[in-house]
């Protein structure tokens, strides 16, 4: 691998930047590895640079029926945070967001990550009570957050509108730490880097089909490049998950719902961090190119069409203009949609599952992006060793026939409203 | 999206709630015996990715019930009809 740093690139620079290679090797498939992951998303890649990384386990094939990164990873709006409340997510997400933090010296990519702080606005008293104790559960986990007062909020963020009487904005809750990174160079730095350990990344590979042995197990993937035989096999297919397990004859607590997002024309800075409306669902932040990106809620009806409709956009923009009428100045750029696999719960599942040998990353709903490092993380944890990572020990698959669920929203099994 | 009431005729997607999979049957509420099958009608889906059939409420309209056949893959409406006269 080559390794990037100032000096490669000035001697690029000085070469006319034709000495740069590929960042790493697109594979043909192999017959037979010792674990397969199906899905080359950020999830599926940082999962196999782990297994590589931390438990040695170099045989190892992400395999991605279009080309890595194409969707869910290209299609959030890149909000890394790690302010739940319940004690089954907030350790995990901790974890994500202190693998944030060492990424890219990791990597040796860099991956955009900064750190500009996440900001939830609160607009009634029960709404502040409510932040005040996701932020008391927060640094009982030893994790930053500021409850602000209005005059800090107009410190910071002076363009809000102050004068709604509607939605007046009483404060905020802050997690400095939070951020935005950059989610394309996420996928193509642990690509890079699990290549590099000898991982396998094959594209425009769709899996079709499992091979099970008498007993049931899962064995190897029937896929439209062939047949490979796997000793593990890992999902990582986001919105494809009930598609995919559907294959092994599993049915999934997941229903699989279009999230749209949203991107201006380029701007000077303006938006400081992150900034999301506490009395509607909208969030916003700029990107380093100047873009304001933002987003808001799922449409509601279940989708694999990657694109929504008109009602959720007029939402969105009545939610910027409520929260700052400053954004009807700017035009919008474009928008898309992702698939988001919803849970029943709201909550995520990295678990074994009842096909032996089959096992299960999935149900990240809309907070996939900010997941991807410790996902990956969990993910090879558990493929490697069969016991699950102690920041993801919650999220069983059979938490749901147990009455364990991770409900962060309290919204019960109605995946459209998590 | 415009879904077709078979009471309103054509109208916005907006004006409706939607409630998912029509294909589900409540068990029988006896919890004890049917633990099992009542965690499979609360929590498992088909998630199809093509045609479903899927429970729609008009609440601001005739606040009917309806069932419509979709393709999730396309949004394609094939049709729709009262709830309280489809197939079950």
């Amino acid at each position: 691998m080559q390794r990037y740093s100032i000096l490669s690139v000035l001697a690029n620079a000085f070469g006319g930047h034709r000495g740069w290679t590929p960042a790493w090797r697109d594979a043909a498939p192999a017959d037979g590895y010792d674990v397969v992951i199906v899905g080359g998303g950020g999830h599926g890649l940082a999962t196999a640079y782990y297994l590589a990384r931390v438990h040695g386990i170099t045989r190892v094939a992400v395999l991605e029926k279009g080309w890595i990164g194409g969707g869910n990873a290209g299609r959030n709006t890149t909000i890394i945070r790690s302010n739940y409340l319940l004690p089954g997510n907030e350790p995990f997400y901790e974890w994500s967001m202190k693998l944030w933090e060492g990424l890219e010296q990791e990597l040796n990519y860099n991956a955009m990550v900064s750190q500009r702080g996440v900001l939830n606005l609160y607009h009634s008293d029960a709404q502040r009570d409510a932040y005040a104790r996701r932020g008391n559960g927060m640094r009982l986990h030893g994790v930053d957050a500021e409850l602000l007062d209005r005059d800090a909020v107009r410190k910071m963020a002076p363009f809000l509108n102050f004068d709604s009487a509607r939605f007046p904005i009483q404060g905020g809750l802050l997690q400095r730490r939070g951020g935005t990174a950059r989610h394309d160079a996420v996928n193509w730095g642990y690509a890079r880097a699990a290549s590099a350990l000898g991982v396998d990344i094959v594209q425009n590979c769709e899996v079709t089909g499992f091979i099970r042995d008498a007993q049931g197990a899962a064995v190897g993937l029937e896929t439209t490049r062939g047949l490979i035989r796997a000793g593990k096999i890992g999902l990582a297919v986001a919105g494809n998950s009930s598609r995919v397990a559907a294959l092994a004859g599993m049915r999934l607590p997941i229903e699989s719902h279009v999230l749209q997002a949203f991107v201006s024309e380029g701007l000077k800075p303006v938006i400081p961090g992150v900034i999301t409306f506490g009395a509607g669902h909208f969030y916003i932040s700029q990107s380093d190119k100047g873009g304001l990106v933002f987003g808001g809620d799922i449409d509601g009806y279940n989708s694999y069409a990657q694109r929504g409709n008109m009602p959720v956009v007029e939402d969105v923009c009545e939610g910027g203009m409520a929260l700052m009428p400053m954004i009807g100045r700017a035009r919008l750029l474009r928008s898309w949609g992702g698939i988001m696999d919803m849970s029943m719960d709201g909550s995520p599942i990295i678990d074994r599952t009842p096909v032996e040998g089959l096992y299960l990353n999935a149900g990240w709903c809309y907070g996939g992006f900010k997941a991807t490092p410790a996902s990956g993380w969990c993910f090879a944890h558990l493929l490697a060793t069969d016991r699950p990572h102690e920041t993801a020990a919650a999220y069983r698959l059979d938490r749901f026939a147990t009455g364990h669920v991770i409900d962060e929203k309290g919204q019960g099994a109605q995946p459209n409203l998590h | 999206m415009r879904l077709p009431c078979p009471y309103c005729g054509e109208r916005d997607a907006q004006e409706f709630v939607y409630r998912g999979d029509a294909a589900l049957q409540r068990p029988p509420a006896d919890i004890a015996t049917n633990a099992a099958d009542m965690f499979d009608y609360v929590y498992l889906r088909e998630n199809p990715a093509g045609p479903i059939r899927e429970h729609w409420y008009h609440a601001q309209g005739c606040r009917n019930w309806i069932v419509v056949t979709r393709d999730t893959s396309s949004h394609a409406i094939e049709g729709a009809v009262l709830a309280k006269a489809a197939d079950r």
